[in-house]
């Protein structure tokens, strides 16, 4: 039993096992791995990831999933951009807004109109990203510097990025809502079975419309970080944000087909991923060998999917240990 | 209305697609009652049930409850209002824990917050009215197919509600099992709880329920007292017609025929795997019927599975057609011409989106089709034929599975393998939840087959029918193979006596 234990345990850590093993080895290769400089700076970039992958885990684990999340916060960084001469709070405010709308449409398409969420948020995806490029006219859009917007992207609290505290705060809101609120039981239960659920006497419906809100809410938020960090609404930016946040959902364990999944474990994905590429970018900047973005990428891939089957093993085997009862 | 209705209605109406399946139904439940439902397959017993809770909605008639109009257009409502339903497909959440299954939808809270260790303390003190214990915090998935469906009775009963309804409850519970459902039973109804109950074994009725309503056909045939109702008027109430007597039957199992039985075709030695199969030895012959008795958890469905191919032999070795096997997935026991029809239909058995030819069709397709392309024609004499031979009770071949009742969709999946044409087909309870008409039918069909040559494992919990319906009888205990009876040997008492006790010298008696 201890021995099934353990291997449960690491089958639902195995993503923490990662991380620890990656920072390790960034820790005893480079220099500067563990500086001040360079973990603020993977937090402060990653902090957006983060927010976009806690709204994609809970579409994930109700058994949906959220195309649109890329092009939506594009489009939360451009409305961001043209509101803060208002004020930074009006800039936040806006960019969240644009993602809420982008969220409720895609809830009222999944859950009213019954329309399957990959369909659904692909074509909120295109919309949303076209509505980005209008709005902002091709171009990117300045923010304003005097309100103070780009605190928000810019400055540190404490030591530490603004970003990541804003990613901490929503991941620390996210544990509590999944694992006390009766929302949140509701979303992994739907996601376990959705016609039981009604059954049981669970308003369904509106748990996966909340999460979809949520999720566009949460892609405005990381929009308007992105604005705020980079000076600009970014009309392109977002392309393949949402392979992203997939990958670290799935890395961090939860399930595609929904009814199993952890916050915790999203957070400790996305920082796996971003943690990759950071350290391929020191292992390029050490001037050894010179990896090509290309094969970056395929590194990456390939790091995934290791992770992914060892997960799985993992495991397999635990509750094949528990089944023996 | 009778004042001392908690619940009646009256003249319901309902149809799927054009096809009534309720008409002009009334039923009424007093408080404080036990009010057995019953009917065979596809009567509308489960359409009733959901029509009152709201999962359907009626196209006519009234429904009162507690003195008022009812009206309702979810189960959640209906669960508001007080009446909680446990549904005859164990609709609970795998992956989820156990206090989950049973508190989701009324969490208990501290502070806005879900308070978990009260939580896990109702789950555990409802179970324990049930005599379980098991670690609550644990997916529900892990456990076994009673211990869910006693998770998913705890979970209705934790509502408090005024008005208990159980679909087939003990479809998968074991003797001791339903007693400790009866007094739970009990209990409620002192409570002044009224139970509605169905149930397909008719001796269980009368061990609980007040009175009973008969349904055939969509309607609602006759309701009595329990104590002033034989079981032979229940059971020609239920069919329609007068039955014989069978005597000294219970089953349709008649005497065969021992010259048609052949040469071994199986034979098992010392099977192992973990646990819960220890070391199991048994052989089938040819044309000849073997039952597998034992209780729940003995290790006979996972014996099936291992001859299967499901699950790998850890130790012991088998032999099939003088040959050894050695089953690496279940598409390599299909391909030396095994069936098997699973116990739990709705996860290993049925796809309930497809159709009926679909499902009868699945394990078919790769003999029916020319160079990838399926041979229409053909399938659909075969899948016509199937539902004729097995009265199976759709609109067509091209009916939702899903739509069906419980009993058919078992005929259904039963029609698969025989499609297949197999030389040794295991059956793992093919009457469970199945009307007493179909059950005859099934029952002859099995024999006839064997009579047929074909080889045929079945694993049974109802003692008439291994007894009644086996050549021979391997007898199962704590994964071991502790008897072995002929039928001249295999008496009830005897039968009994090994699954209880497993006294080992019985194999030396019974063994020539
Ligand atoms: N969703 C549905 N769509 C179409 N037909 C349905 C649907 N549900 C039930 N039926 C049909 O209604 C009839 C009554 O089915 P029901 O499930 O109520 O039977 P039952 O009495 O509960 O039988 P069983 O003992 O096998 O569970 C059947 O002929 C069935 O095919
Ligand atoms: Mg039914």
């Amino acid at each position: 039993m201890t021995r099934s234990k353990l291997l449960s345990l690491l089958g639902s850590y195995g993503v923490v096992l990662a991380l620890l093993l990656l920072i390790l080895f960034g820790w005893l290769r480079y220099d500067y791995f563990l500086g001040f400089f360079n973990i603020t700076s993977v937090l402060r970039y990653n902090s957006m990831f983060a927010l976009v992958a806690l709204g994609m885990c809970f579409v994930i684990m109700t058994g949906g999933i959220d195309l649109s999340v890329g092009s939506t916060a594009a489009l939360g960084s451009v409305v961001a951009a043209l509101f803060s001469p208002q004020g930074a709070w009006i800039g936040l405010g806006a960019g969240v807004g644009a993602g809420l709308c982008v969220g409720l449409v895609n809830a009222t398409l999944v859950t009213r109109l019954k329309i399957m969420p990959f369909v659904a948020t692909l074509a909120t995806m295109l919309a949303a990203s076209g509505t980005a490029l209008l709005l902002a006219d091709n171009q990117s859009v300045s923010v304003s510097y005097e309100s103070g917007f780009t605190t928000l992207g810019q400055d540190n609290l404490l030591g530490f990025p603004i970003p990541a505290w804003i990613a901490l705060a929503a991941y620390v809101v996210g544990w509590v809502v999944l694992n006390f609120t009766s929302t949140g039981r509701g979303v992994l239960a739907v996601g376990g079975n959705e016609d039981a659920t009604r059954m049981m006497g669970l308003p369904a419906d509106r748990i996966k419309f909340l999460v979809y809100l949520a999720s566009g809410g949460l892609a405005g938020l990381a929009g308007v970080i992105l604005a705020a960090q980079f000076g600009a609404g970014q009309p392109i930016e977002g392309v393949g944000w949402e392979l992203f946040a997939i990958a670290a959902v799935v890395v961090g364990g939860t399930l595609l087909t929904g009814g199993v999944g952890s916050v915790g474990a999203t957070l400790a994905g996305v920082l796996l991923l971003g943690i990759l590429f950071n350290v391929l970018n020191f292992e390029n900047g050490k001037g050894w060998i010179s990896l090509s973005a290309y094969w970056q990428s395929v590194i990456r891939g390939l790091f995934l999917l290791i992770v992914v089957i060892l997960q799985a093993k993992l495991s397999a085997r635990s509750t094949a240990a528990v089944k023996e009862y | 209305m009778d004042t001392d209705d908690l619940l009646s209605m009256t003249g319901i109406d309902k149809r799927f697609a054009g096809i009534p399946a309720l008409s002009a139904a009334s039923f009424s439940v007093r408080r404080g009652e036990v009010h057995a439902l019953i009917g065979q397959n596809g009567a509308g017993k489960s359409t009733l049930i959901k029509v009152l809770t709201g999962y359907h909605r009626r196209d006519a008639g009234d429904v009162a409850f507690d003195g008022k109009p009812f009206e309702v257009s979810s189960p959640q409502q209906a669960q508001a209002n007080g009446i909680s339903t446990i549904y005859q497909e164990i609709n609970l959440v795998p992956y989820r824990s156990i206090t989950e299954n049973i508190c989701l939808g009324r969490e208990k809270r501290k502070f806005g917050f879900l308070d978990w260790s009260a939580m896990h303390r109702e789950a555990e003190g409802l179970l324990q009215r049930f005599n379980i214990r098991v670690d609550v915090r644990r997916p529900l998935m892990e456990f076994n197919t009673a211990t869910q469906q006693m998770v998913a009775i705890a979970r209705a009963i934790g509502f408090s509600a005024k008005l208990v309804i159980m679909d087939e409850p003990t479809s998968s519970l074991d003797e001791r099992e339903v007693g400790v459902l009866f007094n739970v039973i009990r209990q409620l109804k002192q409570e002044g709880v009224s139970v509605v109950f169905v149930s397909h074994k008719l001796d269980e009725l009368y061990a609980v329920c007040d009175r009973v309503t008969i349904m055939r056909d969509g309607k609602t045939i006759k309701t009595a007292r329990m104590d002033e109702i034989e079981k032979i008027d229940l059971v020609s109430s239920m069919l329609g017609r007068n039955i014989e007597r069978t005597e000294g039957h219970a089953t349709a199992f008649s005497a065969r025929d021992e010259t048609k039985i052949g040469k071994v075709l199986l034979s098992a030695g010392n099977l192992a795997i973990g646990q819960i199969v220890q070391d199991v030895s048994f052989n089938i012959r040819s044309g000849e019927i073997a039952g597998f008795a034992g209780l729940l958890g003995a290790g006979r469905t996972e014996t099936a599975r291992l001859v299967f191919g499901i699950d790998r032999l850890r130790a012991g070795e088998m032999h099939y057609g003088g040959k050894v096997f050695d089953p690496k997935r279940p598409s390599d026991a299909i391909a030396a011409g095994m069936g098997f029809c699973t116990e739990d239909r709705k996860s290993e058995g049925i796809v309930p989106e497809m159709s009926v030819a679909e499902n009868m069709m699945l394990a078919l397709m790769p003999k029916l089709s020319k160079s990838g392309i399926i041979d229409e024609k053909a399938q659909r004499e075969i899948v016509e034929r199937f539902i004729k031979q097995l009265g199976i009770k759709c609109s067509g071949p091209d009916q939702k599975v899903r739509e069906l009742s419980g009993g058919n969709q078992q005929k259904v999946l039963l029609g698969r393998w025989l499609a297949m044409n197999p030389r040794l087909l295991i059956l793992d309870e093919p009457t469970r939840g199945i009307d007493v008409g179909a059950k005859g039918e099934i029952q002859s069909l099995i024999k006839s087959l064997a009579d047929q040559g074909l080889a045929v494992l079945m694993i049974s919990s109802e003692l008439e029918e291994v007894i009644e319906g086996a050549d021979r009888v391997f007898v199962l205990r704590e994964g071991i193979s502790v008897a072995e009876f002929d039928r001249a040997a295999a008496t009830e008492d005897a039968v009994m006596g090994a699954m209880a006790h497993g006294n080992a010298p019985v194999i030396a008696e019974a063994r020539p």
